[in-house]
């Protein structure tokens, strides 16, 4: 957490009594109080899809093709996808202050584990097992070696695992087993999972306000629907782990885990059961994110992870909607970008491909800013990082 | 059993100062000497960092139910010996015959969290309030055996939510005692210094401890509140806690502790009451430097029999403390 504080003066160290009143503002706007914050997610979201769903059906011409595609990602299975690997990953830095740099190697041990069970002929609830299992046991080989160590250590050793998981996928002597580079197709592992659907047959729009996708089929209503259930279960799992004592305890070893120590707990241990549940939590938003599409190692990179981490800062660490709103609104606002500027810049100067690379740009500033000027991102309580320890 | 003495406060035997001045009368004034009912024993821990020994304590008993200081000049190794004791730290010596034992339980090889969990629990010289939490979370955190902190039952509110209750019926009480109570949705980091070491000690104070290890409660705290946090130290040891302390301010130590552990350098170099330490040579010594009295000024003091003197006296010293460490 060092990196995202801010000095602040020092309560005057020899007053002793009832000093410091007015340190406080309890109605200060920059840290809305937990009960307030619900209302402040869900108002953001309630005006976010209004506008997007009221431009996309009746704006005419780019301003409703923009509204429209942005509406098209935030509602996408890759979104909830990605939103479940953050809701992991706010439990790793947000509650409990790990720095892991490798929740793409989670998501892609889930995903492995799902796709490489069903293409050998394994059902697909022992897919789903063995994704969960691989990431559990790569959480406790991270965590034996790095957990007793400071903070930095595993943020060097989860972004060096991730990436040596990748290149092990992506071995060509492998190719029988993982699909080498080229990964496994969608069609190999999805049947047992779009034969699921109750959905029926067709198409689906209701009445034109959103897009026209089939209701079961590979990337249509029926992905979509589990992978926003599941993103819903997770956050409520969340916010029953994180409103215990078990939470508190996380807080208090973000913040300084020798006084915790001090108290008779055991820091270890609690740290791994943290860095173990959000890698579960990174696997099955893996296994989300392989069902519309194909299992491509190099899709879950680093810059997963580094979207991951934007993301989780913009919606705001620490809080139970923090990650979910940060990774709607972060696909979204990419969408936003690329369509407005490659509307608004001629082509001369930036054309179609560049805009798109733009809009990453843009990312990359964007999370600078965010760390700068809002640390505590969106919903998050800024009283909360107020202070340097 | 100490759930009673932390909160309720029923002043225990050793209330009465003429009691513990009875109890501690017949114990030697050497350094390293036994006491009538040691709670914590300490045998031959060194710690070296690098070339330099920290911390070389041969001996070490503790008494039960009163108020021990550890005193000493800075750089002594009071902190470090707390650090080895309470298992933030390793002894060097600790494959070389380096045994403590606390209540009679060996606690040679246990970690910190078990040495708090055995009842002696510490506070820290730079205080380690939990800054961004509330008062009543750091206070919370404090209490021992919660069901809730255990991964599979946290999602159960029922599994935990009336221990729950009880903890903070007597956090809120531990609060007034110490008058932290009107800040008890405060961030911790909105607290002063002073208010910062209540709250330590009294977070300690949730665990039911036994015996209670302050570093340096005193540090960087004005006056008045020190005066607040003498008495509540007193009223802990009149309720039956053990209390070890570090300190390097020797007023502050004369009012309060029952018994004085003086190191220097590494070493305990005296033991005794209060007003008795303050006038050993050894502690002078460790204090002010054996020459204290001896004017710098001096012209005799440049003839050459007084500086070969000087020379003889260090190079006995020296033998002295070579022959000790071989």
């Amino acid at each position: 957490m060092s990196t995202i504080s801010e000095s602040i003066p020092t309560p005057d160290q020899t007053q002793g009594g009832d000093v410091q009143a007015g340190v406080f503002d309890p109605n200060d706007p920059e840290g809305p109080p937990p009960e307030r914050r619900v209302f402040l997610a869900v108002t953001i979201f309630v005006v976010y899809f209004a506008v997007v769903l009221i431009l996309g059906k009746y704006a005419p011409g780019t301003v409703g093709t923009i509204a429209r595609g942005m509406l098209r990602e935030s509602i996408s299975a890759q979104t909830a996808a990605v939103a479940i690997a953050i809701i992991g990953l706010n439990i790793h830095f947000g509650y409990t202050g790990l720095l892991n740099m490798g929740q793409a190697g989670f998501m892609m041990l889930g995903a492995y584990g799902f796709s490489i069970s069903i293409w050998h002929g394994l059902p697909m609830v022992v897919g789903i097992v063995m994704g969960l299992l691989a990431a559990f046991v790569f959480a406790l080989i991270l965590g034996v070696p790095t957990l007793k160590l400071r903070g930095d250590y595993l943020a060097i050793v989860t972004i060096s695992a991730a990436e040596i998981l990748r290149y092990i996928g992506r071995l060509a002597r492998l190719e029988d087993f993982t699909g080498a580079a080229q990964g496994i197709p969608g069609s190999q592992y999805r049947e047992p999972f779009v034969g699921l659907s109750f959905f029926g047959n067709g198409t689906f729009d209701l009445g034109g306000w959103l897009p026209t996708l089939q209701s079961t089929g590979v990337n249509g209503w029926w992905v979509r629907f589990v992978a926003w259930l599941l993103v819903a279960i997770c956050c409520v799992l969340v916010w029953l782990l994180v409103r215990s004592p078990w939470g508190r305890l996380l807080r208090g070893i973000r913040e300084d885990e020798d006084a915790i120590r001090s108290l008779g707990k055991n820091v270890f241990a609690i740290k791994m059961q943290a860095l173990i549940i959000g890698g579960l939590f990174g696997a099955l938003g893996g296994i989300v994110y392989i069902l519309p599409s194909s299992m491509q190692p190099d899709a879950m990179g680093r810059s997963l992870t580094f979207f991951c981490w934007t993301a989780l800062l913009l919606g705001g660490a620490a809080t139970v909607f923090g990650p979910v709103m940060g990774a709607v609104l972060f696909f979204a606002l990419r969408i936003f970008i690329q369509g407005a500027s490659d509307a608004l810049v001629p082509n001369s100067i930036m054309n179609t491909a560049q805009t798109a690379q733009f809009a990453w740009i843009c990312v990359g500033v964007a999370l600078m800013l965010l760390v700068i000027f809002r640390p505590q991102g969106i919903l998050g309580d800024k009283r909360e990082l107020r202070f340097n320890v | 059993m100490s759930e009673q003495t932390a909160v309720t406060g029923t002043p225990g035997p050793l209330a009465d100062p003429e009691a513990r001045r009875a109890l501690m009368a017949d114990v030697s004034r050497e350094p390293g000497s036994s006491k009538p009912d040691p709670i914590l024993e300490v045998d031959h821990i060194i710690r070296n960092f690098g070339g330099m020994t920290a911390v070389h304590v041969e001996h070490l008993e503790v008494q039960r139910g009163i108020i021990t200081a550890l005193i000493g000049p800075n750089g002594a190794g009071k902190t470090t010996f707390f650090n080895l004791i309470t298992g933030f730290d390793k002894p060097s010596s600790a494959k070389t015959g380096a045994h403590w034992s606390f209540e009679g339980n060996k606690l040679d090889k246990t970690s910190a969290s078990s040495v708090a969990l055995a009842g002696m629990v510490r506070t820290f010289q730079l205080t380690k309030s939990l800054n961004r939490m509330t008062v009543m979370d750091n206070m919370m955190l404090g209490a021992r055996g919660q069901r809730g902190e255990n991964l599979l039952t946290s999602m159960f509110k029922s599994t935990w939510g009336a221990q729950e209750k009880a903890i903070e019926a007597k956090a809120i009480e531990l609060l007034h005692r110490f008058k932290l109570h009107t800040k008890k949705d405060d961030y911790a980091g909105s607290l002063s210094g002073g208010q910062r070491k209540l709250l330590e000690m009294a977070r300690a104070l949730m665990s039911d401890p036994t015996m209670i290890m302050l570093d340096e409660p005193m540090a960087g705290v004005n006056p008045a509140l020190t005066q607040s946090l003498l008495g509540h130290i007193q009223t802990l040891r009149d309720e039956g806690m053990t209390v070890l302390f570090v300190e390097h301010d020797m007023h502050v130590v004369r009012h309060i502790s029952d018994w004085v552990v003086v190191m220097a350098e590494g070493r305990i170099v005296a033991e005794g009451p209060a007003d008795t330490v303050m006038s050993n040579p050894a502690v002078i010594d460790a204090y002010l430097g054996a020459h204290h009295d001896t004017d710098l000024g001096d012209d005799s003091l440049l003839s050459d029999e007084a500086l070969e003197e000087m020379a003889a006296e260090v190079a006995a010293e020296k033998a002295e403390r070579e022959g000790e460490t071989a």
